[in-house]
């Protein structure tokens, strides 16, 4: 009996022993990461052979020798005379202009409203803040037809300003920063005054900076719906020089015929995917933590 | 430099009168210390001085001029917070630099007198550091440097010590003293821990629920407290409050159980009077003979230096009893006990205040004197 | 909830409110409250000529068995949008959570998703799953299983079930690792020294304790599905074959866009508001337990 516990004993201390159970874990996520990532390397793939190879059918598994001219064709809007109206290198520039004014409008135009809800008590407060909490019920696709004739109304039609300044107000960063705003030590904010600080001088020297990660996380969380919107530049932008990237592809591929310039088309979904799969990458930390803290 | 003065000041929440009407000054260069129990109104009264909130009533001055109606900014004080509020993005130098530079004094100027205030509080080679970056004894320091930095015309602490261990608390109380005294600036400091009040005050102003219950300096308090409630507040462990009765003959006093204490002087005019007796237990002394009081021992704590018994007193009263060594009583000992009729405090079972024959020794003669 | 400190001025307050103001006037309440109007009104499609006609816009939108498989296209779609990429990301995120090596990698891998457009997400499943030069597609139809998504309903909406759940995946993921990593080792520990298998662990101890994230997941799935899986639809199917990929938003546009019907849209417009307010009401008062607004 003894002598069977003794023999037990060892068994556990000793280096785990290799089991094919544990490799179940890493089988499924990397299955997951393939999974998901496939598409993407099938664009990849797309994106290095010519039209030819694609529209018969015969796309292999590696990449082609022609990424570089598919990128440039797709870029200046030189090659694929079947698909191109626009050239991306002006969709993108449209993308991007859309991308940061609707994240860094949001974040300007929240901030400030935040400001005035946490840290003022003034007549109307509750009233002005429940109608920046019902907009979180009035998503722009639910009520896309009346919008479209406000913004028709104000002649901001295929204009930037039609592109993005119907999309600025957003509750949830106001909640977000409002939420944040709230955690700020009352005692920080009497420190500030003792020492002399006004309510501007307070905002700018100790607010703001102290907001650096919740403006970071939203910026990515902004920046990725701004450049990824599709109904309202669909709905307000007409002529092709204001095409959003991601409105330009899907415009190309049209019906989804064999006979198309898959390539360029391919070269162009890469070009559209960059930037926002790049700030994903680079700022993933922030996106992280912004999406949880919305939560709260 | 400047003397800081409360009249009559009030603060009115709705119906809540968390103030009623406070009246003092602080003299110049004075270290004066509000204590009292959390929700006494200590932490109100200071936020008052320093103009984070509103006065319903009354008058506050600071070296002689009106400032109730003032912004904090304008009324040349600096304040310490319980939790330091330091600028957790800026550096140690410019989180004691911000008020001056908002007071627009030239750079070169901000640079003496933040180099000069963290060489003296030790604080040089921490300048470039962020407040994450420093352990709570120097973040403390910093928050002082804030303060000091600004010359202020009062220093205004609130709890600054309570967020630090037993031993750091110990230390920056002694640092605090001597800068407080090198400094010579008028300082309000708000605790609610006697020991820190009693080391640091030149005078404490006891609060309760609003109101001061006692002004004076530290000793003062302790040996003659105006109030059964600062009397139980000051000293630890506290004050044995006990029920008497003014025995028939004016003499003495009677706590039940044929338990009898001697009078200084007699009160034969409220014979048969309750009143409420008042016996520090360091004061309460075993005899060799009959001493009048018996104390059943319960329970012994020896500390070393001296032992505490928790005991009951004829008639069932808990009382303590605080001597010096280690004396072997045991649970279940019944030990004579007296105390020195000067010792005695007596206070009004209906007020709560102390008798006012109490207040000076040959009070019994006064009080005859006043009756016929 | 209220902060003590605040700052003292008439003025300023409301400036600093009133880019945000002017913004939700203009272009969320001004919109709603036409849509509400209109929704009620019959108008000619040059807006020359109005009349109210109480809530027949309503009728004939809901009576209209179309709008009725709409709707259960939409109910369908996003139980299946939510439910797989609930269960797919929670798979993934217990596993993730565990100690293994190279978490972090996995964790970067499975997140880009996130930054897919649902059009650009479209577009990816196009070109694999195109009956004609998609290599899945292609293999299939090899396989003779005579797939092509845009003859066939329910290989269309399959499609774009799995084109929207793509980017709701890596979003689920995020807040389950979150809320994994939110749950105390110990307890987990002491389930271990019970006795109970990992497995066991998962289903009497984990799940329950995730179950608010969960809850928040469903929700926010739930809407992601209603309202922003619009450009994978128009970019994969155009709301067909037939209609079996019409979901509410799609006919929304349908009808108010290319059919120019104000008032059916309007209606339909104010349908989903309520639909949307419903939704936020039910994740508010389960969020209320944990926040107050003051």
């Amino acid at each position: 009996m003894s002598a069977s516990l003794l023999d037990q004993a060892p068994a556990k201390v000793a280096p785990a022993r290799f089991r094919p159970l544990d490799l179940l874990p890493h089988a499924v996520l990397v299955l997951g990461v393939l999974l998901l990532g496939f598409p993407l390397y099938m664009v990849f793939i797309g994106a290095t052979w010519d039209a030819g190879t694609i529209a018969r059918g015969n796309l292999p598994l590696t990449p082609g020798p022609l990424l570089l001219d598919n990128l440039a064709h797709a870029w200046t809007g030189t090659g694929g005379e079947r698909v191109m109206h626009t050239p991306v290198r002006v969709m993108m520039w449209n993308s991007l202009v859309m991308a940061l004014a609707i994240a860094v409008g949001k974040i300007a135009i929240s901030i400030i409203s935040a400001y005035a809800i946490a840290f003022f008590r003034f007549p109307l407060r509750m009233v002005f803040f429940w109608m920046i909490f019902i907009t979180l019920m009035l998503p722009v696709e639910v009520r896309i037809v009346p919008t479209y004739e406000v913004v028709a109304g104000f002649g901001m039609v295929d204009s930037y300003a039609g592109l993005t300044i119907p999309l600025i107000a957003s509750a949830t960063a106001t909640l977000l920063f409002r939420q944040f705003f709230l955690t700020v030590p009352d005692e920080l904010v009497e420190a500030a005054k003792i020492d002399g600080a006004g309510p501007l001088r307070f905002f700018l020297d100790v607010l703001l900076p102290l907001s650096r990660t919740n403006i970071a996380a939203l910026f990515v969380i902004l920046f990725i719906y701004g450049w990824n919107q599709y109904l309202w530049p669909l709905l307000v932008t007409s002529s092709g020089d204001m095409d959003t990237v991601v409105i330009g592809v899907t415009k190309m591929i049209g019906t989804g015929e064999a006979a198309t310039d898959w390539n360029i088309i391919m070269a162009a979904t890469l070009l559209a995917l960059l930037p926002p799969v790049a700030v994903v990458a680079l700022m993933q930390r922030w996106l992280v933590k912004g999406l949880v803290d919305s939560e709260k | 430099m400047a003397t800081v003065e409360l009249r009559q000041v009030t603060k009115r929440y709705g119906a809540v009168e968390a103030i009623r009407g406070i009246d003092v000054a602080a003299r110049d260069g004075e270290f004066l210390v509000l204590l009292g129990p959390s929700g006494c109104g200590k932490s109100t009264l200071l936020r008052m001085v320093a103009g984070l909130e509103s006065i319903t009533g009354g008058e506050i001055a600071i070296g002689g001029r009106r400032v109730d109606g003032l912004e904090p900014k304008d009324r040349d004080i600096a304040m310490v917070f319980q939790n330091y509020a330091l600028y957790p993005h800026m550096s140690v130098f410019d989180n004691m630099a911000y008020g001056l530079k908002i007071r627009g004094l030239p750079k070169a100027e901000i640079r003496a007198r933040v180099t000069r205030t963290a060489e003296m509080l030790e604080l040089a080679p921490y300048l470039d550091r962020r407040p994450s970056q420093l352990s709570g004894g120097q973040r403390q320091r910093v928050a002082m440097g804030r303060a000091v930095v600004r010359e202020p015309a009062a220093f205004l602490f609130d709890e600054p010590l309570s967020n630090l261990d037993a031993k750091l608390r110990t230390q920056m109380r002694l640092e605090i003293k001597r800068l407080q005294a090198r400094l010579g600036v008028t300082s309000l400091y708000v605790t609610h821990d006697q020991v820190e009040a009693m080391t640091l005050a030149d005078r404490i102003l006891v609060m309760n629920q609003g109101v001061a219950e006692q002004i004076g300096a530290p000793l003062e308090i302790y040996s003659r407290p105006a109030s059964l409630f600062v009397a139980g507040f000051i000293g630890s462990p506290p004050m044995n409050i006990l029920d008497a009765r003014i025995a028939d003959d004016g003499r003495g006093l009677l706590l039940g159980g044929g338990g009898r204490i001697a009078l200084p002087g007699p009160l034969a005019a409220e014979a048969g009077q309750p009143v409420k007796l008042g016996i520090r237990p360091e004061h309460l002394k075993p005899t060799a003979g009959p001493g009048g009081l018996s104390l059943t021992v319960e329970l012994s704590e020896a500390l070393g230096a001296e032992t505490v018994l928790y005991g009951r007193l004829d008639g069932g009263q808990p009382a303590q009893l605080r001597m010096a060594g280690m004396p072997a009583h045991r649970p279940g000992d019944v030990l004579p006990v007296t105390a020195d009729p000067s010792d005695l405090h007596l206070f009004d079972p209906r007020t709560g205040r102390r008798r006012p024959d109490t207040e000076q020794p040959g009070w019994a003669e006064r009080r005859i004197s006043a009756v016929s | 909830m209220q902060r003590r400190a605040i700052f003292k001025g008439r003025l300023l307050p409301y400036l600093l409110l009133a880019p945000q103001v002017a913004v939700t006037v203009l272009f969320f309440l001004w919109p709603a409250g036409r849509a509400l109007w209109q929704s009620v009104h019959l108008q000619d499609p040059f807006g020359l000529y109005s009349e109210f006609v109480w809530f027949e816009n309503f009728q004939a939108v809901l009576s209209d068995p179309n709008y009725l498989g709409t709707v259960q296209v939409s109910v369908l779609f996003s139980a299946a949008v939510a439910g797989l990429s609930l269960s797919v990301a929670l798979l993934l995120a217990a596993l993730a959570d565990t100690k293994i090596r190279g978490a972090g990698l996995y964790k970067s891998l499975l997140i880009w998703p996130y930054a897919l457009a649902p059009a650009i997400a479209a577009v990816l499943f196009l070109f694999v799953f195109n009956p004609e030069i998609g290599l899945l597609g292609r293999a299939m139809n090899g396989m003779g299983l005579g797939w092509d998504y845009r003859l066939n309903g329910g290989q269309a909406l399959l499609m774009v079930v799995l084109a929207a759940s793509a980017k709701q995946i890596s979003y689920n993921f995020i807040f389950f690792l979150a809320g994994l990593q939110a749950i105390p080792r110990s307890v987990l520990e002491a389930a271990s020294i019970d006795g109970a298998g990992p497995v066991r662990r998962f289903f009497t101890i984990t799940f329950p304790l995730l179950s608010p994230t969960t809850f928040f997941l469903l929700v926010v799935n739930v809407v992601y599905a209603f309202f922003e899986t619009f450009g994978t639809i128009h970019a994969l199917t155009r709301g067909g074959p037939g209609k079996s990929t019409e979901t509410l938003i799609y006919r929304v546009y349908q009808d108010g866009v290319v059919s120019n019907d104000l008032g059916g849209s309007s209606a339909q417009s104010v349908i989903l508001m309520v639909i949307v307010i419903a939704l936020t009401a039910i994740q508010f008062r389960f969020i209320e337990r944990k926040v107050h607004y003051a």
